[in-house]
Protein backbone atom coordinates (compact mmCIF):
# COMPACT_ATOMS: atom_id res chain seq x y z
CA UNK A 1 0.00 0.00 0.00
CA UNK A 2 1.77 3.46 -1.16
CA UNK A 3 2.14 5.84 1.80
CA UNK A 4 0.66 8.71 0.39
CA UNK A 5 -3.03 8.01 -0.90
CA UNK A 6 -3.68 10.15 -4.69
CA UNK A 7 -6.48 12.13 -4.36
CA UNK A 8 -9.04 13.45 -7.25
CA UNK A 9 -9.73 17.09 -8.47
CA UNK A 10 -12.86 16.68 -6.05
CA UNK A 11 -10.82 15.67 -2.86
CA UNK A 12 -11.70 19.03 -1.33
CA UNK A 13 -15.45 19.02 -1.75
CA UNK A 14 -15.55 15.74 -0.12
CA UNK A 15 -13.62 16.62 2.77
CA UNK A 16 -15.61 19.55 3.39
CA UNK A 17 -19.15 18.15 3.04
CA UNK A 18 -18.41 15.50 5.90
CA UNK A 19 -17.16 12.51 3.55
CA UNK A 20 -15.90 9.52 5.80
CA UNK A 21 -12.18 8.86 3.53
CA UNK A 22 -10.83 5.54 3.04
CA UNK A 23 -8.16 4.18 1.03
CA UNK A 24 -9.37 2.61 -2.54
CA UNK A 25 -7.08 1.31 -4.58
CA UNK A 26 -4.41 3.63 -3.51
CA UNK A 27 -7.18 6.34 -3.87
CA UNK A 28 -8.37 8.10 -0.68
CA UNK A 29 -12.18 8.23 -1.73
CA UNK A 30 -15.23 8.76 0.03
CA UNK A 31 -17.11 5.96 1.54
CA UNK A 32 -20.15 8.11 2.38
CA UNK A 33 -20.68 11.52 3.10
CA UNK A 34 -22.89 10.25 6.20
CA UNK A 35 -25.77 7.47 6.09
CA UNK A 36 -24.55 4.64 3.09
CA UNK A 37 -28.31 3.41 2.85
CA UNK A 38 -29.87 7.18 2.35
CA UNK A 39 -27.51 7.65 -0.25
CA UNK A 40 -28.08 4.02 -1.41
CA UNK A 41 -31.87 4.90 -2.00
CA UNK A 42 -31.22 8.46 -3.47
CA UNK A 43 -29.34 6.42 -6.74
CA UNK A 44 -32.69 3.92 -6.92
CA UNK A 45 -35.59 6.97 -6.46
CA UNK A 46 -34.07 10.53 -7.58
CA UNK A 47 -30.84 10.66 -8.44
CA UNK A 48 -27.26 10.52 -7.04
CA UNK A 49 -23.47 11.46 -7.82
CA UNK A 50 -20.24 9.19 -7.76
CA UNK A 51 -17.00 11.06 -8.23
CA UNK A 52 -15.09 8.35 -10.39
CA UNK A 53 -12.29 9.91 -11.28
CA UNK A 54 -9.81 7.57 -9.52
CA UNK A 55 -10.77 5.56 -12.64
CA UNK A 56 -8.19 5.49 -15.97
CA UNK A 57 -9.16 7.01 -19.13
CA UNK A 58 -6.74 5.24 -21.28
CA UNK A 59 -6.90 7.16 -25.28
CA UNK A 60 -5.80 4.18 -27.80
CA UNK A 61 -5.05 6.15 -31.14
CA UNK A 62 -3.59 4.93 -34.36
CA UNK A 63 -4.66 2.53 -37.66
CA UNK A 64 -4.14 -0.14 -35.35
CA UNK A 65 -6.73 0.66 -32.81
CA UNK A 66 -9.43 -1.80 -34.15
CA UNK A 67 -6.88 -4.72 -34.81
CA UNK A 68 -5.11 -4.12 -31.45
CA UNK A 69 -8.29 -4.39 -29.41
CA UNK A 70 -9.60 -7.36 -31.47
CA UNK A 71 -6.77 -9.13 -30.28
CA UNK A 72 -6.62 -7.64 -26.62
CA UNK A 73 -9.76 -7.95 -25.17
CA UNK A 74 -12.20 -10.79 -25.08
CA UNK A 75 -15.27 -9.07 -26.01
CA UNK A 76 -15.54 -8.41 -30.09
CA UNK A 77 -14.94 -4.60 -30.54
CA UNK A 78 -16.75 -5.75 -34.22
CA UNK A 79 -20.05 -4.77 -32.22
CA UNK A 80 -19.80 -1.23 -32.26
CA UNK A 81 -21.25 -0.17 -35.56
CA UNK A 82 -21.83 3.63 -34.50
CA UNK A 83 -19.43 6.39 -33.35
CA UNK A 84 -20.18 6.59 -29.42
CA UNK A 85 -21.15 3.03 -28.94
CA UNK A 86 -19.86 1.28 -25.75
CA UNK A 87 -18.86 -2.07 -24.69
CA UNK A 88 -18.08 -3.72 -21.75
CA UNK A 89 -15.24 -6.08 -21.95
CA UNK A 90 -13.00 -8.44 -19.96
CA UNK A 91 -9.12 -8.00 -21.10
CA UNK A 92 -7.49 -11.51 -20.13
CA UNK A 93 -4.62 -13.03 -19.51
CA UNK A 94 -2.66 -15.75 -21.47
CA UNK A 95 -4.06 -18.68 -18.65
CA UNK A 96 -7.88 -16.78 -19.37
CA UNK A 97 -7.57 -15.08 -15.74
CA UNK A 98 -9.46 -11.23 -15.82
CA UNK A 99 -6.70 -9.14 -15.78
CA UNK A 100 -9.68 -6.41 -15.83
CA UNK A 101 -12.98 -5.27 -16.87
CA UNK A 102 -13.46 -2.27 -18.57
CA UNK A 103 -15.67 -0.21 -20.92
CA UNK A 104 -14.42 0.66 -24.47
CA UNK A 105 -15.59 4.02 -26.30
CA UNK A 106 -15.35 3.45 -30.15
CA UNK A 107 -15.10 7.54 -31.33
CA UNK A 108 -13.38 6.96 -34.53
CA UNK A 109 -11.66 3.99 -36.25
CA UNK A 110 -8.68 5.32 -35.59
CA UNK A 111 -9.71 6.72 -31.87
CA UNK A 112 -11.33 4.09 -29.06
CA UNK A 113 -11.43 5.09 -25.42
CA UNK A 114 -10.61 2.62 -22.30
CA UNK A 115 -11.67 3.44 -18.67
CA UNK A 116 -10.23 0.86 -16.33
CA UNK A 117 -10.64 0.15 -12.81
CA UNK A 118 -8.38 2.31 -10.22
CA UNK A 119 -6.67 -0.09 -8.60
CA UNK A 120 -5.66 -1.78 -11.97
CA UNK A 121 -4.85 1.15 -13.98
CA UNK A 122 -0.57 0.85 -13.90
CA UNK A 123 -1.27 -2.96 -14.27
CA UNK A 124 -3.25 -2.83 -17.16
CA UNK A 125 -1.26 -0.12 -19.19
CA UNK A 126 1.91 -1.94 -18.88
CA UNK A 127 0.02 -4.95 -20.08
CA UNK A 128 -1.09 -2.95 -23.00
CA UNK A 129 1.70 -1.76 -23.69
CA UNK A 130 3.83 -5.02 -23.93
CA UNK A 131 1.28 -6.15 -26.08
CA UNK A 132 1.38 -3.59 -28.37
CA UNK A 133 5.20 -3.78 -28.53
CA UNK A 134 4.93 -7.55 -29.15
CA UNK A 135 2.21 -7.39 -32.01
CA UNK A 136 3.95 -4.29 -33.62
CA UNK A 137 0.58 -2.47 -33.72
CA UNK A 138 0.64 0.54 -34.84
CA UNK A 139 -1.04 2.38 -31.82
CA UNK A 140 -0.25 5.22 -28.93
CA UNK A 141 -1.62 4.59 -25.56
CA UNK A 142 -2.19 7.68 -24.17
CA UNK A 143 -3.52 7.63 -19.69
CA UNK A 144 -5.53 10.55 -19.13
CA UNK A 145 -4.24 12.28 -16.02
CA UNK A 146 -5.99 15.31 -17.00
CA UNK A 147 -9.49 14.49 -16.21
CA UNK A 148 -12.13 13.86 -13.79
CA UNK A 149 -15.19 11.91 -13.99
CA UNK A 150 -18.69 12.05 -12.41
CA UNK A 151 -21.38 9.35 -12.94
CA UNK A 152 -24.92 11.08 -12.71
CA UNK A 153 -27.30 7.71 -11.47
CA UNK A 154 -30.65 7.51 -10.86
CA UNK A 155 -34.35 8.02 -12.17
CA UNK A 156 -34.13 12.13 -12.65
CA UNK A 157 -30.25 11.87 -13.59
CA UNK A 158 -31.37 12.04 -17.49
CA UNK A 159 -33.33 14.98 -16.86
CA UNK A 160 -30.41 16.86 -14.72
CA UNK A 161 -27.83 16.24 -16.30
CA UNK A 162 -29.39 17.35 -20.17
CA UNK A 163 -30.59 20.80 -18.01
CA UNK A 164 -27.39 21.04 -17.34
CA UNK A 165 -26.26 20.99 -20.78
CA UNK A 166 -28.81 22.53 -22.83
CA UNK A 167 -26.44 22.39 -25.64
CA UNK A 168 -26.55 18.92 -25.76
CA UNK A 169 -29.69 18.65 -24.24
CA UNK A 170 -31.85 16.49 -27.00
CA UNK A 171 -28.94 13.80 -27.85
CA UNK A 172 -29.33 12.92 -24.05
CA UNK A 173 -32.60 13.41 -23.58
CA UNK A 174 -33.14 10.49 -26.74
CA UNK A 175 -29.42 8.41 -25.65
CA UNK A 176 -29.75 4.73 -25.82
CA UNK A 177 -27.88 2.75 -22.87
CA UNK A 178 -23.94 2.12 -23.66
CA UNK A 179 -23.64 5.32 -26.20
CA UNK A 180 -21.85 8.75 -26.08
CA UNK A 181 -21.35 12.01 -27.19
CA UNK A 182 -18.96 14.21 -26.98
CA UNK A 183 -19.81 17.97 -25.99
CA UNK A 184 -16.77 20.53 -26.96
CA UNK A 185 -14.45 19.27 -23.72
CA UNK A 186 -17.09 16.75 -22.23
CA UNK A 187 -17.58 13.48 -22.67
CA UNK A 188 -20.93 12.14 -21.62
CA UNK A 189 -21.86 8.77 -21.62
CA UNK A 190 -25.53 6.36 -20.61
CA UNK A 191 -23.05 4.04 -18.86
CA UNK A 192 -23.30 3.07 -15.16
CA UNK A 193 -22.48 0.60 -11.93
CA UNK A 194 -25.79 1.08 -10.43
CA UNK A 195 -28.91 -0.53 -12.06
CA UNK A 196 -30.71 2.82 -12.83
CA UNK A 197 -30.66 5.07 -16.12
CA UNK A 198 -27.66 7.68 -15.67
CA UNK A 199 -24.58 8.82 -17.32
CA UNK A 200 -20.67 8.76 -16.52
CA UNK A 201 -19.33 12.16 -17.51
CA UNK A 202 -15.44 12.91 -18.46
CA UNK A 203 -14.89 16.49 -17.37
CA UNK A 204 -11.43 18.51 -17.73
CA UNK A 205 -10.09 18.48 -13.69
CA UNK A 206 -10.36 21.95 -13.57
CA UNK A 207 -14.14 22.03 -14.21
CA UNK A 208 -14.72 19.00 -12.04
CA UNK A 209 -15.26 21.46 -8.89
CA UNK A 210 -18.24 23.60 -11.03
CA UNK A 211 -20.12 20.43 -12.36
CA UNK A 212 -19.97 18.74 -8.69
CA UNK A 213 -21.78 22.01 -7.14
CA UNK A 214 -24.12 22.49 -10.25
CA UNK A 215 -25.55 19.02 -10.02
CA UNK A 216 -25.71 19.32 -6.04
CA UNK A 217 -27.71 22.52 -6.66
CA UNK A 218 -29.88 20.93 -9.02
CA UNK A 219 -30.37 18.16 -6.14
CA UNK A 220 -28.23 15.30 -6.57
CA UNK A 221 -27.27 13.51 -3.60
CA UNK A 222 -22.99 13.32 -3.24
CA UNK A 223 -22.53 9.53 -3.05
CA UNK A 224 -19.43 7.28 -1.35
CA UNK A 225 -18.16 3.94 -2.30
CA UNK A 226 -20.05 1.93 0.00
CA UNK A 227 -23.27 2.90 -1.80
CA UNK A 228 -21.77 2.26 -5.06
CA UNK A 229 -20.87 -1.25 -3.78
CA UNK A 230 -24.73 -2.15 -2.47
CA UNK A 231 -25.92 -0.46 -5.64
CA UNK A 232 -23.43 -2.36 -7.76
CA UNK A 233 -24.26 -5.75 -5.97
CA UNK A 234 -27.99 -5.58 -6.23
CA UNK A 235 -27.80 -4.52 -9.93
CA UNK A 236 -25.74 -8.03 -10.53
CA UNK A 237 -22.48 -6.28 -11.35
CA UNK A 238 -19.31 -7.69 -10.76
CA UNK A 239 -16.61 -5.83 -8.70
CA UNK A 240 -13.04 -6.65 -10.49
CA UNK A 241 -10.66 -8.36 -7.67
CA UNK A 242 -13.75 -9.63 -5.70
CA UNK A 243 -15.65 -11.44 -8.31
CA UNK A 244 -13.09 -12.20 -10.03
CA UNK A 245 -9.26 -12.12 -10.96
CA UNK A 246 -6.51 -12.94 -12.60
CA UNK A 247 -6.67 -16.56 -11.53
CA UNK A 248 -10.62 -16.60 -12.55
CA UNK A 249 -12.06 -16.88 -15.46
CA UNK A 250 -15.04 -15.03 -17.03
CA UNK A 251 -16.66 -18.14 -18.07
CA UNK A 252 -17.00 -18.96 -13.91
CA UNK A 253 -17.99 -15.36 -13.08
CA UNK A 254 -20.80 -15.07 -15.17
CA UNK A 255 -19.59 -13.05 -17.75
CA UNK A 256 -19.53 -15.89 -20.23
CA UNK A 257 -21.68 -13.34 -22.07
CA UNK A 258 -18.91 -10.70 -22.83
CA UNK A 259 -16.65 -13.53 -24.06
CA UNK A 260 -17.09 -13.71 -27.93
CA UNK A 261 -16.28 -17.35 -29.14
CA UNK A 262 -18.75 -17.01 -31.85
CA UNK A 263 -16.16 -15.58 -34.82
CA UNK A 264 -12.82 -17.04 -35.05
CA UNK A 265 -11.43 -13.75 -33.58
CA UNK A 266 -8.04 -15.08 -31.92
CA UNK A 267 -7.86 -12.84 -28.97
CA UNK A 268 -5.60 -12.81 -25.59
CA UNK A 269 -7.22 -16.32 -23.22
CA UNK A 270 -9.16 -17.88 -26.12
CA UNK A 271 -7.28 -20.95 -26.22
CA UNK A 272 -6.70 -21.33 -22.52
CA UNK A 273 -10.53 -20.41 -21.92
CA UNK A 274 -11.46 -23.24 -24.49
CA UNK A 275 -9.04 -25.93 -23.53
CA UNK A 276 -10.77 -25.57 -19.77
CA UNK A 277 -14.23 -27.39 -18.88
CA UNK A 278 -16.24 -24.98 -16.82
CA UNK A 279 -17.33 -26.49 -13.74
CA UNK A 280 -18.41 -23.36 -11.32
CA UNK A 281 -20.85 -20.52 -12.20
CA UNK A 282 -21.94 -17.50 -10.85
CA UNK A 283 -25.13 -17.32 -9.35
CA UNK A 284 -27.29 -14.60 -6.75
CA UNK A 285 -27.99 -15.68 -3.28
CA UNK A 286 -30.83 -14.40 -0.92
CA UNK A 287 -30.37 -15.29 2.51
CA UNK A 288 -34.07 -16.34 3.99
CA UNK A 289 -33.02 -15.84 7.50
CA UNK A 290 -31.83 -12.90 9.16
CA UNK A 291 -27.91 -12.03 8.78
CA UNK A 292 -25.82 -10.83 6.22
CA UNK A 293 -24.20 -12.77 3.72
CA UNK A 294 -20.44 -11.77 3.19
CA UNK A 295 -17.56 -12.30 0.97
CA UNK A 296 -15.94 -15.65 1.14
CA UNK A 297 -18.16 -17.67 3.23
CA UNK A 298 -19.09 -21.25 2.12
CA UNK A 299 -21.08 -21.92 0.69
CA UNK A 300 -22.49 -25.88 0.35
CA UNK A 301 -24.88 -27.06 -2.18
CA UNK A 302 -25.45 -31.07 -3.37
CA UNK A 303 -22.67 -30.81 -6.11
CA UNK A 304 -20.03 -29.61 -3.76
CA UNK A 305 -18.74 -25.80 -2.48
CA UNK A 306 -18.78 -22.51 -3.23
CA UNK A 307 -17.95 -19.39 -1.79
CA UNK A 308 -19.42 -15.65 -1.84
CA UNK A 309 -17.72 -13.35 -3.98
CA UNK A 310 -19.81 -10.29 -2.75
CA UNK A 311 -21.80 -10.36 -0.05
CA UNK A 312 -24.43 -7.52 1.96
CA UNK A 313 -27.87 -6.31 3.07
CA UNK A 314 -29.41 -4.94 0.40
CA UNK A 315 -31.26 -1.78 1.50
CA UNK A 316 -33.48 -2.42 -1.82
CA UNK A 317 -34.81 -5.91 -0.70
CA UNK A 318 -34.29 -5.33 3.18
CA UNK A 319 -32.35 -8.46 3.28
CA UNK A 320 -29.22 -9.96 2.58
CA UNK A 321 -27.93 -11.00 -0.85
CA UNK A 322 -24.72 -12.16 -2.82
CA UNK A 323 -22.88 -13.20 -5.52
CA UNK A 324 -21.60 -16.15 -4.97
CA UNK A 325 -18.91 -19.19 -7.01
CA UNK A 326 -20.83 -22.38 -7.10
CA UNK A 327 -20.57 -25.79 -8.88
CA UNK A 328 -22.33 -26.00 -12.25
CA UNK A 329 -25.70 -28.57 -12.27
CA UNK A 330 -27.32 -26.13 -9.25
CA UNK A 331 -30.23 -24.03 -10.90
CA UNK A 332 -32.14 -21.13 -10.12
CA UNK A 333 -35.05 -21.83 -7.08
CA UNK A 334 -32.50 -24.09 -5.99
CA UNK A 335 -31.84 -24.11 -2.00
CA UNK A 336 -27.96 -23.88 -0.59
CA UNK A 337 -26.85 -23.37 2.63
CA UNK A 338 -24.47 -20.59 3.33
CA UNK A 339 -21.83 -20.94 6.01
CA UNK A 340 -22.46 -17.92 8.71
CA UNK A 341 -20.83 -17.11 11.92
CA UNK A 342 -20.70 -20.97 12.31
CA UNK A 343 -24.43 -21.61 11.75
CA UNK A 344 -25.60 -22.98 8.12
CA UNK A 345 -28.17 -20.72 6.90
CA UNK A 346 -30.38 -21.17 4.04
CA UNK A 347 -29.91 -19.16 1.06
CA UNK A 348 -32.33 -19.35 -1.99
CA UNK A 349 -30.41 -19.30 -5.79
CA UNK A 350 -32.06 -16.50 -7.47
CA UNK A 351 -31.33 -14.78 -11.16
CA UNK A 352 -29.21 -12.04 -11.65
CA UNK A 353 -29.49 -9.18 -11.31
CA UNK A 354 -31.60 -8.22 -8.14
CA UNK A 355 -32.84 -5.01 -8.51
CA UNK A 356 -33.12 -2.88 -11.77
CA UNK A 357 -34.74 0.68 -12.30
CA UNK A 358 -35.61 0.68 -9.09
CA UNK A 359 -37.53 -2.77 -9.37
CA UNK A 360 -37.35 -5.87 -7.19
CA UNK A 361 -36.82 -8.72 -9.45
CA UNK A 362 -36.66 -11.52 -6.96
CA UNK B 1 -18.09 12.29 19.17
CA UNK B 2 -20.03 12.13 21.88
CA UNK B 3 -18.98 10.78 25.02
CA UNK B 4 -21.14 11.09 27.94
CA UNK B 5 -19.28 11.40 31.26
CA UNK B 6 -21.84 9.58 33.61
CA UNK B 7 -20.87 5.72 31.95
CA UNK B 8 -17.77 3.83 31.64
CA UNK B 9 -16.32 2.19 28.63
CA UNK B 10 -13.79 -0.55 27.32
CA UNK B 11 -11.41 -0.59 24.96
CA UNK B 12 -13.65 -2.53 22.63
CA UNK B 13 -16.07 0.16 22.80
CA UNK B 14 -19.14 -0.50 24.78
CA UNK B 15 -20.43 1.75 27.33
CA UNK B 16 -21.43 0.67 30.66
CA UNK B 17 -23.92 2.10 32.87
CA UNK B 18 -24.33 1.12 36.69
CA UNK B 19 -28.07 1.31 37.78
CA UNK B 20 -28.72 1.84 41.49
CA UNK B 21 -29.24 -2.24 42.01
CA UNK B 22 -25.70 -3.17 41.00
CA UNK B 23 -26.56 -4.32 37.65
CA UNK B 24 -25.20 -2.74 34.42
CA UNK B 25 -26.77 -1.62 31.54
CA UNK B 26 -24.33 -2.16 28.20
CA UNK B 27 -24.07 -0.60 24.84
CA UNK B 28 -22.17 0.59 21.79
CA UNK B 29 -20.41 4.05 22.21
CA UNK B 30 -20.83 6.64 19.41
CA UNK B 31 -17.95 6.23 18.28
CA UNK B 32 -18.28 2.54 17.93
CA UNK B 33 -21.27 3.21 15.63
CA UNK B 34 -19.58 5.62 13.40
CA UNK B 35 -16.80 3.43 12.48
CA UNK B 36 -19.87 0.78 11.94
CA UNK B 37 -22.05 2.59 9.37
CA UNK B 38 -25.60 2.11 9.05
CA UNK B 39 -26.31 -0.79 11.24
CA UNK B 40 -28.93 -3.55 9.60
CA UNK B 41 -28.71 -6.56 11.63
CA UNK B 42 -28.38 -7.43 15.73
CA UNK B 43 -28.07 -10.75 17.35
CA UNK B 44 -28.90 -10.10 20.98
CA UNK B 45 -27.67 -13.12 23.37
CA UNK B 46 -29.98 -15.34 25.47
CA UNK B 47 -31.42 -14.18 28.60
CA UNK B 48 -30.51 -16.84 31.44
CA UNK B 49 -26.80 -16.71 29.41
CA UNK B 50 -24.03 -16.81 31.80
CA UNK B 51 -21.01 -14.68 30.21
CA UNK B 52 -17.53 -14.75 31.47
CA UNK B 53 -15.62 -10.95 31.07
CA UNK B 54 -14.87 -10.16 27.49
CA UNK B 55 -16.80 -13.15 25.90
CA UNK B 56 -18.75 -11.91 22.75
CA UNK B 57 -22.60 -12.08 23.19
CA UNK B 58 -24.13 -9.59 20.73
CA UNK B 59 -23.47 -9.72 16.75
CA UNK B 60 -23.57 -6.36 15.14
CA UNK B 61 -24.18 -6.29 11.58
CA UNK B 62 -23.36 -2.81 9.76
CA UNK B 63 -23.77 -2.42 5.40
CA UNK B 64 -19.81 -2.45 5.74
CA UNK B 65 -18.80 -5.17 8.17
CA UNK B 66 -19.78 -7.68 10.44
CA UNK B 67 -18.96 -7.10 14.12
CA UNK B 68 -19.24 -8.40 17.92
CA UNK B 69 -20.20 -6.65 21.57
CA UNK B 70 -18.47 -7.76 24.57
CA UNK B 71 -19.52 -8.33 28.09
CA UNK B 72 -17.34 -5.76 30.12
CA UNK B 73 -17.58 -8.22 33.30
CA UNK B 74 -18.21 -11.64 33.96
CA UNK B 75 -22.18 -12.43 34.93
CA UNK B 76 -25.82 -13.35 34.00
CA UNK B 77 -27.83 -12.02 31.08
CA UNK B 78 -31.20 -10.85 32.46
CA UNK B 79 -32.48 -8.71 30.00
CA UNK B 80 -32.04 -8.11 26.18
CA UNK B 81 -33.45 -4.77 24.11
CA UNK B 82 -35.42 -7.10 21.66
CA UNK B 83 -37.14 -3.80 19.58
CA UNK B 84 -33.67 -2.80 19.02
CA UNK B 85 -33.66 -5.94 16.28
CA UNK B 86 -36.31 -4.51 14.39
CA UNK B 87 -34.93 -0.99 14.21
CA UNK B 88 -31.10 -1.54 14.30
CA UNK B 89 -30.61 2.17 13.01
CA UNK B 90 -31.36 3.66 15.79
CA UNK B 91 -28.22 2.50 17.44
CA UNK B 92 -26.76 4.45 14.68
CA UNK B 93 -28.75 8.35 15.91
CA UNK B 94 -29.03 7.29 19.75
CA UNK B 95 -26.21 5.18 20.56
CA UNK B 96 -26.52 5.82 24.28
CA UNK B 97 -30.15 5.46 24.40
CA UNK B 98 -30.01 1.79 22.76
CA UNK B 99 -28.50 -0.24 25.02
CA UNK B 100 -27.99 -3.82 24.27
CA UNK B 101 -28.18 -6.28 27.38
CA UNK B 102 -28.55 -5.76 30.66
CA UNK B 103 -25.73 -7.84 33.19
CA UNK B 104 -25.85 -8.97 36.53
CA UNK B 105 -22.35 -9.16 37.60
CA UNK B 106 -20.96 -12.08 39.25
CA UNK B 107 -20.14 -12.16 42.89
CA UNK B 108 -16.11 -11.79 42.32
CA UNK B 109 -16.38 -9.78 39.32
CA UNK B 110 -15.58 -6.41 39.53
CA UNK B 111 -16.12 -2.97 37.43
CA UNK B 112 -12.43 -1.32 38.36
CA UNK B 113 -11.07 -2.19 35.54
CA UNK B 114 -13.25 -0.28 33.15
CA UNK B 115 -12.55 3.18 31.71
CA UNK B 116 -13.84 6.77 32.89
CA UNK B 117 -15.04 8.90 29.84
CA UNK B 118 -11.74 10.62 29.67
CA UNK B 119 -9.69 7.59 29.68
CA UNK B 120 -11.42 6.39 26.69
CA UNK B 121 -11.37 9.52 24.85
CA UNK B 122 -7.16 9.22 24.77
CA UNK B 123 -8.04 5.36 24.04
CA UNK B 124 -9.87 6.79 20.89
CA UNK B 125 -7.89 9.89 20.25
CA UNK B 126 -9.96 12.30 21.08
CA UNK B 127 -8.75 14.77 23.58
Amino acid sequence: MPDVLKRTPLFAAHQSAGAKLVDFGGWEMPLHYGSQIDEHHAVRRNAGMFDVSHMRAVEVHGAGAPAFLRYAVANNIDKLATKGRALYSCMLNHDGGVIDDLIIYFLTPTHYRLVVNAGTAEKDIAWLEALRLKGAYEVVLTPRNDVAMIAVQGPQARRIVGEMLPEAAATIAAMKPFNSVTVGELFVACTGYTGEDGFEMIVPAEQAVMFWEKLQVAGVSPCGLGARDTLRLEAGMNLYGQDMTDLTSPLESGLAWTVDLKTERDFVGRKALQAKPVAMQMVGLVLKAPGVLRAHQVIHTTKGTGEITSGTFSPTLSQSIALARIPVGIAVGDSVQAEVRGKQLECLVVKIPFVRNGQSLI
Amino acid sequence: MTIPADLKYTESHEWIRTEPDGTLTIGITDHAQDALGDLVFIELPEVGRTVSAKENCVVLESVKAASDAYAPVAGEIIAVNTPLTDSPETLNSEPYESWLFKLKPAADSTTGGLLNASDYAISIGET
